[in-house]
């Protein structure tokens, strides 16, 4: 973490500034890529290519979309489901479009190691999940930046287990928020699970190839091969929870264990609660 | 430290056979308060130079201790260590950078040894590079990937060196600069090299982001952890972090495409036919990019002429353009 006073010997350093927010180039650019790998020009591509998607094939639909704070950085944290999840594009989509505000999204460092898809994913706001990356972008940047505390463990798990939070990490995303002195903003995401169910993993599989899980998904056993690109059209809602303010002390070197895990523990219940209310509320997967 | 002048006033400079080494020195000369220069390197300066002392000396600087005894310098600017892999056998990469440091060392802590700062140029090798990495290291940060060549292991290896030696020698200041990749056209690092080249190496499917350091902006910053008596570890590069067909475009190059797969295989034929040699501390690079936070050596006051994509811009014009800039004495109390 870059913190202040950063000289370890001390004394002889003068800070005249301590400049948090980091600068861009101002000299000649050929494009418009930020330091981040996230390019404006490309998302407005994908927004193109998403829209159509996010209005009639998912016709997503927000509750409470004024809570997502319209300036100042904040941690958007969601659950996560779907073999090959379309809840994080969707959420970017929405909020990019509706607010107008970049929204950067932190996922596995896998995306990194591949050819192509990896570059793509990283121009349209794709951010490895490293802490220093989520602290730069929240405190130094005050962007949005969505989480999903879940992991892997939320995409891969199978249809059985839909809409049962899986664990949350050990607290990081709290603790991060904590540091960087920004709000958590809970969305709860009701639709994703129907969109690709997952009916088998292969662990071995798996293992073989290095991923979190290999499934076998619904979508694979109706369309086949075709099954891996077509989610199906399940009514997708969002639910904005009231945002998570921690009253500590940003920037310090570490918070107590035991208060991180109780407010990552509130935060999943309160997004377990949501989740529950809004299926007991739900008449139709297709429909809402 | 008692009765010690407040600025440095007799220093020496390492490697000033080399253009880092060379151009140091050459800023101390026409600095009036700097009251002796002296270098050391295996081979004489290629940089014009007018008074400063020059002792030459093994690969290993193994004559270094008589030299800081007999002239009495007080700060010494360590620019010797070998920083491209590409340049230098595997052997004499041990003896230049590790065994070359530990005499230095031992040099400055002799009885009777009048230094108070030593100033280091490494490198952000030290960080090295993967999918596990922050996007910008800051100097706390510890490297998520296990060394696996000998330029990265020499320099771990000298920066462990100079934290014992902090330890036992507190009075004496430590700065070690991490600089990033070098473009320049006297200065430079293999990826700076190779956008000189009249299709640049990038692997299929891959855009890394980079972020360079301009050549003249490197001996800026050695002067300036000199003059301002740094102590501590600063990463050294400029603003902006591009992707790696952007600054390929910016130096007027086409990209020349490298399989994703067997990269080291496919590059290992132009590497014996001395075409192109991207070691693996580079092709690392190439795959995931290495960004670095240069706000702490910024909060110390210094500010950069070049931004990357200046600096290659920078890199490619310089050709068309005679004069160029050249670093002033004034850089050395700046």
């Amino acid at each position: 973490m870059p913190v202040e006073g950063a000289n370890p010997r001390g004394g002889e350093l003068i800070h005249l500034r301590q400049p948090s927010q980091p600068e861009p180039d101002a000299g000649p650019r050929r494009s418009d890529v930020d330091g981040w790998g996230r390019s404006q020009r490309v998302r407005d591509v994908f927004a193109r290519l998403y829209e159509p998607l996010y209005r009639h094939w998912f016709r997503v639909e927000w509750e409470g979309l004024d809570k997502v704070p319209t300036d100042g950085g904040a941690l958007l944290v969601a659950n996560h489901a779907g073999a090959i999840p379309v809840d994080a594009p969707l959420l970017m989509h929405g909020i990019e479009t509706e607010l107008g505000r970049p929204v950067y999204g932190l996922a596995d460092r896998l995306f990194r190691t591949l050819p192509v898809a990896g570059t793509i994913w990283a121009r349209a706001g794709g951010v490895a999940a490293h802490p220093d990356n989520a602290y730069r972008l929240l405190h130094d940047e005050r962007a949005l930046t969505l989480d999903f505390p879940e992991g892997t463990k939320g995409t891969g798990k199978l249809f059985t287990e839909r809409y049962q939070l899986q664990r949350f990490g050990r607290g990081g995303f709290v603790e991060i928020a904590m540091r960087a002195g920004v709000p958590v903003v809970p969305i709860a995401v009701m639709g994703s699970e129907e969109t690709m169910p997952t009916i088998a993993r292969f662990e071995a599989a798996a293992r073989l190839l290095g991923v979190p899980y290999v499934p076998l998904t619904a979508n694979m056993l109706l369309l086949g091969p075709l099954g891996l690109f077509t989610p199906f059209p399940a009514k997708i809602r969002f639910r904005v929870l009231d945002p998570v303010r921690f009253d500590v002390k940003p920037d310090q070197p570490r918070y107590p264990k035991g208060r991180v895990h109780t407010e990552a523990e509130a935060i999943r219940a309160a997004l377990q609660q949501a989740l529950n209310d809004m299926l007991a509320a739900r008449q139709s997967v297709w429909l809402g | 430290m008692t009765g010690r002048a407040e600025r440095p006033q007799r220093i020496l400079v390492t490697g000033v056979g080399s253009y880092w080494g060379g151009s140091v020195a050459q800023a101390l000369e026409s600095d009036p308060d700097v009251e002796a220069v002296i270098g050391v390197d295996t081979s004489e300066p290629t940089i014009p130079l007018e008074r400063t002392e020059f002792f030459r000396t093994d690969e290993s600087f193994s004559t270094l201790g008589d030299v800081v005894a007999a002239t009495d310098v007080d700060t010494v600017v360590h620019a010797a260590l070998a920083v491209d892999s590409t340049r230098m056998a595997d052997q004499r990469l041990h003896e230049n950078n590790v065994i070359g440091t530990l005499n230095l060392l031992a040099a400055l802590s002799q009885d009777g040894s009048s230094v108070g700062g030593v100033v280091v140029k490494s490198s952000a090798l030290v960080y090295g590079a993967g999918p596990r990495d922050p996007y910008f290291f800051d100097e706390d940060a510890r490297r998520s990937t296990r060394p696996r060549t000998r330029i990265e292991r020499t320099l771990l290896e000298v920066e462990s060196q100079l934290r014992d030696f902090v330890e036992e020698r507190p009075e004496v200041r430590v700065a070690v600069l991490r600089f990033g990749d070098v473009v320049g056209n006297r200065g430079h690092t293999p990826l700076g090299r190779a956008l000189t080249l009249p299709a640049v190496p990038q692997i299929l499917g891959f855009d890394p982001l980079l972020q360079f350091v301009e050549q003249t902006d490197v001996v800026r910053a050695l002067l300036f952890a000199t003059g301002r008596r740094l102590s501590g570890a600063y990463n050294v590069a400029a603003d902006g972090r591009l992707p790696w067909s952007e600054l390929i475009t910016l130096a007027g190059r086409v990209p020349m495409f490298l399989p994703p797969l067997f990269t080291g295989v496919a590059l290992g034929p132009l590497a014996q036919a001395h075409v192109l040699d991207l070691p693996l501390e580079v092709r690392q690079v190439l795959r995931y990019g290495r960004g670095l936070d240069n706000r702490r050596l910024k909060a110390a006051g210094y500010t950069y002429r070049y931004t990357t994509s200046e600096a290659v811009l920078a890199q490619s014009q310089v050709r068309r353009k005679s004069s160029r800039r050249s670093v002033h004495s004034s850089e050395v109390r700046a």
